[in-house]
C-alpha cells in the first residue's frame, strides 16, 4: 500500500494533525510518488510547530542511506532521511563531522536544508546550507538536480521543503582532531556581561544556558558554554532512556523549574571550569532521552526563537522580563550568537543575538507568545518558522521581506500547491505579493 | 538512532550473498553484518537501489560490499553470484530475502502468476542455496539463512498460494539444513509475523508489527547460536502453535 493514515504531531505536540502518509524504501518509489501524487517531504518530525505537519506527506525515514564518502576530502552523498546524529557517531572516529549541527541528532539532511539549520558554530560556519554541494530534488518532471549558483538552490535553502522533497544530497564536512568535546563553562551574572561574552568568543562552538525564571539584577544570567573538538577518552555516551508516559503537571511547574535552574546555575564553580564530554552529549544533550517532549505532559509545548539585532540588547531584556515574570519558563533556554545571514529569502539565521525558550503550554502561553513575537517584530528581528507555532501572518511577512519574491517563484513551480504545509498555510507564506 | 557503538568484528572474515537484498528486512541484515565487517554481495532486481545500500554497507565498515544482479526467474543470473562468491575468502554464507505475494485474488483471476509465486518465493532461492551448498560442505563452514513465513505453517483462504511457496522453501531448507550440518555448515529458518515494510505499510489489521531492524538482530542472534528455526519476533511461535493446533475441520469454516 502507498498510503497509511496516521495522526503526528510537532515536537512540541501543541499542534497536531491526520495525515495519509507514504514511506517509500527505495529512491525510485519516491521519484514514482513525486511524479505521479506530489506531496511535501517530512523527516524525523523535530520541527516544534506545524512546519512538518500536512494532509498528505511522504516519510524520507527510509531513504537514510550514505551513497557516497570521499575520507580524504570529507565530501559525503547522502540520502535526505539520513539523520545528522548517525553521521556525527560515525565520522567522528574517523576525523569528521557534520558542518553545522543543530540541538538535536534526528534532524535529516533533508530535513537541515529546508530549515536551513543552524549550530553552536554559525558564528564561524554559517548555516547548513553554506557546506551544500549539490542536491537533488524530487519534482513532477522527475529529479532535479541544483547546485548552490542555480536560482533554485536560494529557494530551497531554508525554504521549508516548498520545491519539492530532497532525495539527496552532497555536503562538504568540518575536518576535527578527534573525537570528544573539550568545553569550557563559565557563569554569566547578567545579561550584558552574556551579550559581551558571546560577542567576544572566539571558541569554534558557543552556546549561553540562560535561566529564564531570573528577574531583577540576575536577569539573563546562565552559563557559556565554550567547545572545541579534541583528542582524548571518554566513557561513551549513555543512549536510548526513554519517557515512558506524559509528566504530570507539575512537574515543570514554576517553583520547580526555578529550584533546578538555581542548582543547574551552581553545578558550574563560580570561576569556571573544563570538562571533557562525548561529542553526542555537547551537541545533543536531550537525545539521550527519548521523547523527551513528554516531559511537558499532555498539553504540550511551545518553543519561541527569534533573533534580534545586536543592537537591541534591549529588546531582549524585555523578552527576559516578560518570560521571567510569566511563571510560565522552562529550564530550556538558550541565547547564542548568529553571523551573517547567507542571503537565501526564508533562511533563518541573520546577524544577532538569537533566544530560545520552551514554554509549556498552560494558561498564559497563548498571551506571552504574543508579545514575544510583537517584541521580535518591533526590534526588526525574526522567529525562526522550525519552532514556530504563534505568529501571525502579518508578522511572518514582515519579518522575511523576501518572501513575495520566494512565494513567486516557489508557485510558478508548483502552481497547485501540492508541497504546502501547515505552517505554510497558517502563515499564507505562499500568498502573492 | 544507531550508533557504532555495539561494533565489533564478529562478521569479520565472513562473505554473506544476500538474496532480494532490496527489501527492508535484507537492509536492515546487511547495514548489520557492515557493522561486524563481513563482506557482502547484495543480489536482486533494482540495481541503482542495491547500488545505494552496497555504499551505504561500506560506510558502515563493510569489508566490501558490491551490488549484483539476481533475478528469480532468470537462472542465467545464478552462476556469476555463485562465482563470485567461491572467489570471497573467509566463510561463505547465503541469506535470502526473496518472495512475492500478488493478492489472492489476482492469483484467482490469472492461475498463471502461481508460477511467479513459486519461482520468487522458492525454486528461483533454492536453485541459487543448492549451488552455494557445495561452497560450504568444501570449506567446511558457513550458514544459510533462509527467510520463510508464518503463512506457510498453515494454507489459509488470503495467501494460500504464497503460503505454499514459502512451506516448500521451509521445507526445502529442513532438508538443507539436515544435509549441510554433517559437514560443519548450518541453515537457519527464519519465520517472520508482521514486519514493518513496504509490503505492509498501510494494510488493514495488522498488529504487533516489527520493526526490520529487531528482525534483523534477531536473525544474527540465531545465526551466531546456529539455531534450527526461528519465529520473529519471538511470540508468533505460539500464535502459530495455536493456529496449527486447530482442528481442520474447523479451521476450514475460520477466515483467519
Amino acid at each position: 500500500m502507498t498510503w497509511a493514515t496516521r495522526e503526528i504531531a510537532g515536537w512540541g505536540r501543541v499542534l497536531r494533525a491526520e495525515a495519509a502518509l507514504a514511506r517509500p524504501e527505495r529512491q525510485r518509489t519516491a521519484r514514482a510518488l513525486a511524479e505521479n501524487a506530489p506531496v511535501p517531504a517530512l523527516g524525523r518530525r523535530r520541527s516544534y510547530g506545524d512546519a512538518c505537519l500536512a494532509d498528505r506527506a511522504m516519510l524520507t525515514e527510509r531513504l537514510d542511506r550514505v551513497l557516497a564518502f570521499d575520507p580524504e576530502t570529507g565530501t559525503l552523498e547522502a540520502e535526505g532521511g539520513v539523520m545528522l546524529g548517525d553521521l556525527a557517531a560515525r565520522l567522528a572516529p574517523q576525523g569528521w563531522l557534520p558542518p553545522v549541527m543543530p540541538g538535536t541528532g534526528f534532524a535529516t539532511v533533508g530535513g537541515a536544508i529546508a530549515m536551513d539549520v543552524h549550530g553552536k558554530n554559525h558564528h564561524h560556519a554559517g548555516a547548513f546550507c553554506a557546506h551544500v554541494e549539490r542536491l537533488t530534488l524530487a519534482t513532477p518532471a522527475g529529479p532535479v538536480e541544483v547546485t548552490p549558483d542555480d536560482p533554485l538552490f536560494a529557494l530551497t535553502a531554508g525554504g521549508l521543503g516548498q520545491t519539492g522533497p530532497i532525495l539527496k544530497a552532497t555536503i562538504r564536512l568540518a575536518r576535527v582532531r578527534g573525537d570528544v568535546m573539550m568545553v569550557t563553562e563559565r557563569r554569566m551574572a547578567d545579561l550584558d556581561t552574556f551579550c559581551d561574552a558571546l560577542d567576544a568568543s572566539d571558541a569554534p562552538y558557543t552556546v549561553g544556558w540562560i535561566d529564564a525564571t531570573a528577574t531583577g539584577p540576575a536577569l539573563g544570567r546562565g552559563i557559556l558554554e565554550e567547545g572545541e573538538v579534541a583528542k582524548g577518552l571518554v566513557p561513551p555516551a549513555k543512549r536510548g532512556r526513554t519517557v515512558p508516559l506524559d509528566a504530570p503537571g507539575f512537574a515543570l511547574s514554576a517553583p520547580v523549574v526555578r529550584t533546578f535552574n538555581a542548582a543547574y546555575l551552581r553545578r558550574v564553580p563560580a570561576r569556571g571550569r573544563t570538562v571533557v564530554r562525548p561529542i553526542a552529549d555537547y551537541f545533543f544533550p536531550l537525545d539521550k532521552i527519548h521523547d523527551w517532549n513528554r516531559l511537558y505532559g499532555k498539553h504540550g509545548f511551545h518553543q519561541f526563537q527569534c533573533v534580534v539585532p545586536t543592537d537591541a540588547r534591549g529588546a531582549l531584556r524585555a523578552m527576559l522580563e516578560r518570560i521571567g515574570t510569566a511563571g510560565l519558563a522552562s529550564p530550556l533556554a538558550v541565547l547564542k550568537r548568529l553571523g551573517p545571514g547567507a542571503g537565501h529569502p526564508m533562511s533563518f539565521p541573520v546577524d544577532g543575538y538569537t533566544l530560545a525558550v520552551d514554554l509549556p503550554a498552560r494558561d498564559g502561553a497563548d498571551r506571552l507568545l504574543a508579545a514575544l513575537n510583537a517584541a521580535t517584530a518591533e526590534a526588526g528581528g525574526r522567529v525562526y518558522l522550525a519552532k514556530d507555532s504563534s505568529l501571525t501572518a502579518e508578522q511572518a511577512h514582515a519579518m522575511y521581506p523576501g518572501r513575495a519574491t520566494w512565494a513567486e517563484a516557489v508557485n510558478a513551480r508548483d502552481p497547485e500547491r501540492a508541497y504546502e504545509t501547515a505552517l505554510v498555510r497558517r502563515l499564507r507564506l505562499r500568498e502573492p505579493a | 538512532m544507531s550508533g557504532p557503538e555495539r561494533a565489533s568484528s564478529s562478521a569479520r572474515g565472513e562473505t554473506w550473498l544476500v538474496l532480494g537484498a532490496s527489501s527492508a528486512m535484507a537492509r536492515a541484515l546487511a547495514r548489520a553484518l557492515a557493522d561486524e565487517g563481513a563482506a557482502l554481495i547484495l543480489a536482486g532486481r533494482d540495481d541503482d537501489d542495491l547500488a545505494a545500500l552496497a555504499a551505504d554497507c561500506r560506510f558502515r565498515g563493510a569489508a566490501a560490499a558490491e551490488a549484483m544482479r539476481w533475478d528469480a526467474r532468470d537462472p542465467a543470473t545464478i552462476a556469476p553470484l555463485v562465482e563470485r562468491l567461491e572467489r570471497a575468502e573467509g566463510t561463505a554464507n547465503a541469506a535470502v530475502f526473496a518472495g512475492s505475494m500478488p493478492p489472492q485474488a489476482e492469483i484467482d483471476a490469472d492461475p498463471a502468476l502461481i508460477a511467479g509465486v513459486a519461482a520468487d518465493s522458492f525454486t528461483g532461492p533454492a536453485q541459487v542455496l543448492s549451488r552455494v551448498a557445495p561452497l560450504i560442505e568444501a570449506r567446511g563452514a558457513g550458514t544459510i539463512v533462509g527467510v520463510a513465513s508464518v503463512a506457510g505453517d498453515r494454507g489459509r483462504v488470503g495467501n494460500y498460494v504464497y503460503g505454499a511457496a514459502k512451506a516448500a522453501f521451509a521445507t526445502y531448507l529442513s532438508g538443507l539444513r539436515n544435509r549441510l550440518t554433517r559437514s560443519g555448515g548450518h541453515v537457519v529458518t527464519v519465520k517472520p509475523g508482521f514486519v514493518d515494510t513496504a509490503m505492509t505499510w498501510g494494510l488493514p489489521g495488522m498488529f504487533l508489527v516489527a520493526p526490520p531492524e529487531a528482525v534483523a538482530a534477531s536473525i544474527l542472534k540465531a545465526v551466531r547460536r546456529q539455531r534450527n528455526v526461528i519465529y520473529t519476533p519471538f511470540f508468533w511461535r505460539y500464535i502459530m502453535m495455536i493456529i496449527r493446533a486447530v482442528p481442520e475441520p474447523i479451521f476450514k469454516k475460520l477466515s483467519i
